[in-house]
């Protein structure tokens, strides 16, 4: 969910933006911190443990005294997963969630933390400064469950899976055990129904009085994501305590973005710290980039294309720097912004164009590339591939320019001149 | 024949008074559609495009005798028209519009199974039989009347393997853009069994990509009731897995959806696959060639 599409007037939306789906599934949909999602845990009154987010360690010692003391959690907040085993790269003993006994504790843990960089499996080796912790009291558990929601597209209906085996990485229950994962579709209108939480509550082993605690948790969640327009919400762990109540002890929400029109108010949850900068400049100019560890840049139309041109580069040996789905309704100054976005990237050493034109004209291309040498330069080589509506002016527009172009004939003869085009 | 659409077809354009919807219905004019009308709530009574105007979809059915839509109406409302298709009982519902929420598809899914219309997309290039009905955004001179059915969850990938197609001179009976959202009105197996029963489709080209079990269900399907030689690319083999979906996602498709797995799926319903985009066309033919050996 990006800033620039919420601010985008109503009269600006136009029928083809440029999220295609496909182009989705590289880039980030709008994710927010775990405190965030608590606080929206508790307005919906899914149970979550007295906390509060410090962004100084003194505001961490305060927040332990006011969570009521004893043993206590600090939370690293990122947007990425796995805290509990990552370990900072300034304080290598030092992981992101830590149990402390005292104000003191907390204080010098915060410390730690604040504004250091916290690598764990999904950050990558970089990777995230943390600007925020978060100080939860403790409680005593007596079993972990994990609990999703998400659009199940097979069923065209959202579906509550839970299982047994929370505070574990769920994708290995998944692939080894899918049996112990159990499911549950509702209608986004009735909402989950009581007879599905005994079922499903039946199902973990969960009994007694925990059952009635598990209704109204469970229909709550459920709730909160047709509300929000979420594409998940996950809580992992999901705690029985000994005294048979259910508590989110971790929240992760994504939001879908084609529904951001009808929820501003989640739009100032974002963290634009968290994102890379390119990315933004991308969405705000209304493209879809994602950056990846190759060096061949890409400016593609259409994110089926982009998609299928990145797996043509790999397939002649090369390595592609990004994913760039200019969309159908670009203009030259966005796409001679989007030949910026690419050349921005040190590592990109040569630059493929692969454009079919649809909705998309050759010649807005021509003219962006000729715009592009002209305003940013080409210090790599490039390579450009035209097709489709008004395929002959833009090729005239190219031989009529100064700009040193390798044309290329068609999918295959563009890949295999980028790729030659690296050595050169 | 071919399928859903043909030259009698006579169709209308949800959201005609905007501006993509007028540039689209020109273009559809242009290519010979028996465009007959518009609809835009408040705007009945005008002309655009040298088309009636009419306030709803029922008044343009009744007026026109309209067969299908084309919808370009944007996405905090693009639910509620389609809604409004199926309700005037229209036989095809074709939605280009891009970024409807996934719940509000969650809703129009549950109503179009239950109804006598056919949703295809949205977020789809639209429907096109070549050299007598073109419904959507796709660029019209690159495709060429023949006997190759294509469907796609991707709108220029298509045009990629249509311009494959038309240039070994196979040519297209019908092109169906699917759409790429999470709900779409019309999956593969829906296209599968339509081209299976028309006669003027001889192969059938399928163009998928990673995610989801779209395409492993599209496979069964054809390997059970398929008859025709059958062709598959799949997208996205090289996307990087870190930059996907979140857990649950995984979980739903039980740790399935990558295009190696897809590929083996379909290559099992003995398809033939195309590894690179550039190879469609030449693996439909190749299929064409194998088929009955």
């Amino acid at each position: 969910m990006a800033v620039a599409k919420i601010a985008r007037s109503p009269k600006t939306v136009s029928v083809r933006r440029n999220t295609d789906p496909l182009a989705k599934k590289f880039a980030n949909t709008m994710k927010i911190h775990e405190y965030q999602g608590k606080s929206l845990f508790a307005k919906y009154g899914v149970a979550v443990l007295n906390n509060g987010v410090a962004k100084t360690p003194q505001e961490a010692a305060d927040a332990y005294r006011l969570v009521g003391g004893g043993v206590t959690v600090v939370k690293a907040q990122i947007h990425a997963g796995g805290r509990g085993k990552g370990s900072f790269i300034e304080h290598p003993d030092q992981r992101g969630v830590q149990l402390v006994r005292s104000a003191e504790e907390a204080e010098q843990t915060a410390k730690r933390m604040l504004g250091q960089t916290l690598v764990t499996i999904q950050t990558g080796p970089q990777g995230k400064t943390v600007n925020q912790v978060l100080v939860e009291a403790g409680c005593n558990i007596a079993r972990e469950f994990y609990l999703g929601i998400v659009l199940d597209r097979a069923a065209a209906k959202p579906v509550l899976m839970c299982s047994s085996e929370g505070g574990v990485e769920i994708e290995k229950v998944a692939a080894e055990t899918p049996e112990k994962i159990f499911k549950e579709h509702f209608d986004p209108a009735q909402g989950l129904e009581s007879f599905q939480v005994r079922k499903l509550c039946q199902q973990l082993g969960i009994e007694g009085g925990a059952v009635r605690a598990a209704d109204k948790f469970m229909k709550q969640l459920c709730r909160l994501f047709v509300d929000l327009d979420c594409s998940l919400v996950e809580v992992n762990p999901l705690v029985l305590t000994g005294d048979g109540n259910l508590i989110a002890l971790d929240s992760k929400m994504t939001f879908d973005d084609n529904a951001s029109f009808r929820h501003q108010d989640l739009a100032q949850l974002r963290d634009i710290s968290e994102e890379d900068e390119s990315e933004i400049r991308a969405s705000q100019t209304g493209l879809s980039y994602v950056k990846l560890d190759g060096n061949i840049g890409c400016l593609v139309n259409g994110a089926g294309l982009a998609m299928s041109t990145m797996d043509i580069i790999k397939l002649h040996g090369g390595e592609p720097a990004n994913f760039l789905d200019v969309g159908g309704g670009a203009n030259t100054e966005q796409v001679t912004e989007a030949f910026r976005i690419i050349l921005s990237d040190p590592n990109v050493k040569a630059v493929l164009v692969n454009i079919f034109g649809g909705i998309m004209k050759c010649t807005t291309i021509a003219e962006a590339i000729v715009s592009a040498a002209k305003t940013v330069g080409f210090k790599v080589p490039l390579v450009v591939r035209l097709e489709g509506t008004e395929v002959e002016e833009g090729r005239k527009i190219l031989e009529g320019s100064d700009v040193k172009i390798i044309s290329a004939l068609d999918l295959s003869d563009a890949a295999q001149k980028v790729v030659a085009a690296l050595d050169t | 024949m071919s399928i859903l659409i043909d030259k009698n077809t006579k169709v209308i354009c949800q959201g005609i008074t905007g501006s993509v919807g007028a540039f689209h219905t020109r273009g559809c004019l242009a290519y010979g559609t028996k465009m007959v009308g518009g609809v835009t709530p408040g705007k009945g009574g005008q002309t655009a495009e040298g088309l009636p105007v009419f306030d709803t979809v029922v008044e343009a059915k009744e007026k026109t005798g309209c067969h299908a839509t084309m919808i370009f109406v944007p996405p905090p409302f693009a639910a509620d028209a389609i809604l409004e298709a199926i309700d005037a009982e229209l036989d095809v519902v074709i939605a280009i519009t891009e970024g409807i929420p996934a719940l509000d598809m969650v809703r129009v899914y549950d109503r179009v199974r239950r109804s006598k219309s056919v949703l295809v997309g949205p977020n789809c290039p639209g429907v096109i039989t070549p050299g007598q009905c073109k419904i959507g955004i796709m660029p019209g001179y690159i495709h060429q009347p023949g006997k190759v059915g294509i469907m796609s969850r991707s709108g220029t990938l298509t045009y990629e393997a249509v311009w494959q197609t038309s240039n070994l001179k196979l040519g297209q009976s019908t092109c169906v853009g699917l759409g790429g959202d999470p709900i779409v009105g019309t999956s593969f197996i829906d296209v599968f069994r339509w081209f299976e029963e028309d006669p003027e489709t001889e192969a059938i080209l399928m163009i998928g990509e990673i995610g989801g079990t779209a395409e492993e269900e599209a496979a069964a399907f054809v390997k059970e009731h398929v008859t025709k030689p059958v062709a598959a690319f799949i997208a996205g083999s090289a996307a990087p897995p870190g930059k996907r979906m979140g857990h649950a996602g995984a979980i739903i498709s039980g740790g399935k959806g990558t295009a190696a797995e897809k590929q083996a799926a379909l290559r099992e319903a003995g398809i033939e696959i195309a590894l690179s985009p550039a190879d469609m066309g030449a693996a439909m033919l190749r299929a064409i060639q194998n088929h009955g050996r």
